[in-house]
Order: structure tokens, then sequence, then C-alpha cells
């Protein structure tokens, strides 16, 4: 073994991170070495000044507190919306409940998307403006759609549609309607698209429906058991364009 | 007004498999961003991010998973921060002259005061520091690392071998400027 092969292994060997064969190899070499040797010795007492001198900073009791708190009301915050008024109303009102609850469950599904579309608008601007518009910066559908792969259940369709227009620039985990989704980045001209996606409960394909928000434009199709919206600051009719060539 | 039963549960699981790692967050964010004020802050962040991603946590060790946040939030936090100044783009191999030392003197190091330590460490290029924070006082695995740090496990190696050679050489020079 050559010096320069057992000093790659030195590093690893004070880690720990060496298969046996690996280790008794480097270890011959280190008993007719003094240079390799020395090197490990150099390592292991630069370890022993980090671990003995180095400060570690532990959190105070007053951050414990503080971090605890804030978990614990954006746990309340997030259940709200969902939970608390229904239930309330079930269990107090069960007899008379009969036509209150179906006026409940009426107002509730047609409350349901436009509360949906606030979220996807809020998750497309947050993206803009919170700086967190890419984990994975790349214009290739190749790279986008891999790096997915084990941080969500479910693997959304990426597609390149520079050709047309739509650059493709990144991907992100963002969160929306309760669920981790995945948001893709397209870029036309100075306009951002996020394509928002996750499983839909719908298992039918259907075709582009568009609605506006706060001045942003809304595109929704299902393809294969996913749901995916687009939302840009694009005019309507070109963002209805990004959805068909998409959905193709 | 109380929890759900499962949204109790999820709390409940999150604060006892996440909420743990406060210290080893916290002591990440310090050096990352260098500050308390801001240490805290990120902190904070990051624990609610975590809490949002929960449910798409599956492993076991809920510490990598929450470090790998704390670090993005961590990076996020300094761009932002250094918005507007233009902080050189990080180039692997402009900083892979740096050799590891291999001679006798090198056991001066041994004589470091803990301020050497702490500025060695800190002055390091993030992806240096990130790197050997995590191996040297979390001893997280080199995959740990790689998960965490979003790289290819070869990187980490060497820039883990890098970190120690910059903090080997800054304790090294430091140590002959007091003797001298």
């Amino acid at each position: 073994m050559t010096c320069d092969a057992a000093r790659e292994l030195l590093q690893p060997l004070v880690d720990e991170e060496l298969d046996l064969t690996q280790k008794v190899d480097i270890e011959t070499h280190l008993r007719s070495c003094v240079g390799c040797a020395e090197y490990l010795h150099n390592l292991a007492e630069l370890r022993q000044v980090i671990r003995d001198k180095a400060p570690y900073y532990r959190a105070s009791e007053q951050l414990a507190s503080r971090v605890q708190a804030a978990v614990r009301a954006s746990a309340k915050a997030e259940a709200r919306p969902r939970l608390n008024w229904p239930w309330a109303a079930a269990v107090s009102l069960a007899a008379a409940a009969a036509i209150l609850w179906g006026a409940i469950l009426i107002r509730s599904t047609a409350a349901q998307p436009d509360l949906l579309a606030q979220d996807l608008v809020a998750g497309h601007v947050r993206s803009l403006m919170a700086n967190h518009l890419l984990d994975v910066p790349s214009t290739d559908q190749h790279t986008v759609k891999p790096w997915f792969n084990g941080k969500l259940d479910f693997s959304p369709q990426v597609k390149d549609l520079t050709d047309e227009g739509f650059r493709l620039t990144g991907g992100r985990l963002d969160y929306l309607n309760g669920r981790a989704v995945a948001a893709m980045v397209f870029q036309r001209r100075q306009h951002v698209i996020n394509l928002f996606v996750w499983p839909s409960a719908r298992a039918e394909t259907n075709g582009p429906s568009a609605i506006a928000r706060s001045g942003f434009n809304l595109v929704h199709w299902n393809a294969d058991g996913l749901a995916y919206w687009a939302v840009s600051d694009l005019n309507a009719a070109e963002l209805q364009d990004f959805a068909r060539l998409y959905e193709k | 007004m109380g929890l759900r039963p499962p949204d109790a549960a999820r709390l409940a699981r999150f604060e006892q498999t996440v909420l743990p790692h406060l210290n080893a967050a916290h002591n990440l964010a310090r050096w990352m961003v260098r500050n308390e004020a801001d240490a805290q802050d990120v902190v904070q962040e990051a624990y609610l991010r975590a809490f949002r991603f929960f449910d798409g946590f599956h492993g076991s060790d809920g510490r990598a998973w929450l470090l790998a946040i704390v670090r993005n939030t961590s990076r996020t936090w300094m761009q932002q921060a250094a918005k507007g100044d233009s902080a050189a783009e990080f180039d692997e191999d402009q900083h892979s002259r740096f050799c590891p030392t291999a001679g006798p003197e090198a056991q001066m190091i041994r004589q470091s005061g803990i301020d050497s330590v702490r500025q060695c460490i800190e002055e390091l290029p993030v992806e240096y520091k990130e790197t050997l924070v995590m191996r040297e006082m979390e001893e997280m695995s080199y995959k740990e690392i790689a998960d965490a740090t979003s790289v290819p496990l070869g990187t980490v190696m060497s820039r883990l071998a890098r970190a120690r050679a910059r903090v080997q050489n800054c304790l090294l020079v430091r140590a002959k400027e007091a003797r001298a």
C-alpha cells in the first residue's frame, strides 16, 4: 500500500468507517510507515483537542420552553380549522342536528376548495418571499424526479417544457392541505409557476379547470391518482397552456 | 380547547422523538450562524418546520432528521443575512490546497486554548463547519452527514479531511504566534 492510498484511509479509520479488510491493510501499513503513523497520531491529537476544548452550545431552559410553546401553538392552529367547531356541534347538538348538520356539510364542502385555493396561493407567495423557492435547483427532469423519491410517498411526474417556453428550474418540498407535497418550479419569462402535486382522493383523470384568487391564477387537474395545481401570476391563458402541455 | 386524539398523539410523539434533541439543534445552529439570538430564532423556526413535516418522518433517528432541518434553516437564514453583500460562492477546489500537517510540531496544538479552538472552527467555510460539527460533536456517520447535507459520501469525506486540516493549520499558526 502506498502512502497516498493509506492517507486516504486514515480519516475513515479514525471515524470508524472502514470495513475489516481495509482496517487490516492500513494497520499493516502503519506498522512499517513512520510518516503515516505520525499523521495518524496528529489526527488523533487534533480530534482530542476539539473534543476537549471546542464549546458545545447547549440550549437554555428558556429556549426549551419557547420552542415547546411554539410547537404546541402550531399544533393547535393546525387543528383548529378542520375540527373545533364541527366537533363541538356534533357532540352538543346531537338531537337537533339533522338539519343543522346538513347545513354544516354544505358549508364546509363549499368552503373547502376556497380554503385550498388560499392555501395554494399562500404556498406560492411564501416560496417567493421566504427565499425558499428551491430545495433542488436543477433544469434536468431526471435530477428533480429522483430527488423527490424517499422524501415523499408518491412520485410526481416531472416534465421539462423548456421548448414550449416553460423552463423547469427545480423542485422543493412544501406543506399544504395537511400533508407534505411536491412543488416543482417553472419559469415563464419573469413569472414563476409553482406546480404543487399530491395524491388525490379521486381516481379519475380530469382536465384542467381554472380559478383566480387574490390576483393569482390557479389551474387544477387530476392524473394517475395525483392532484396537480399550478399557481402563478402568469395570465390565465398561458397558465392553461402550461397545464395542457403538462397533462399530455 | 384541547386537541383531537390523533393530533394530541402526533404532538406527543413529536415531543418524545424530536424535542429531546434541542441541545444538538442549538449547538449546530449556534456554530453556523455564530450568534446566540439568531441561533435561537433558527432553532425555533427549524422546530416548527420539523413539526409540519413530521408525518414524513419514518426513521428511527430523530436527531439526524432534525439536524438536517436545522442545517437547511441555518443556511436559508445565512443567505438572507448575506443578501446585498456579494459573498463569494463556495468553491470546493479553491479550498483544496491545504495539506494536513505531518510532523512533530503538530504536537504544539495540544496546548491550544479554548478560544483558539473556537475561533479556528468558527472561521471555517460553512460547508466544512457543518460537516465537522456533525462528525466531531454529534458523532454522526458519514452516511448520516451525507443525507443531512445532501451531498455524496465522497464529498463528506473530503470536506471533513479539509476541515480538519484547516483547523490543524489554524491552531498551529496560533501556537507559533503565541510562542514568538
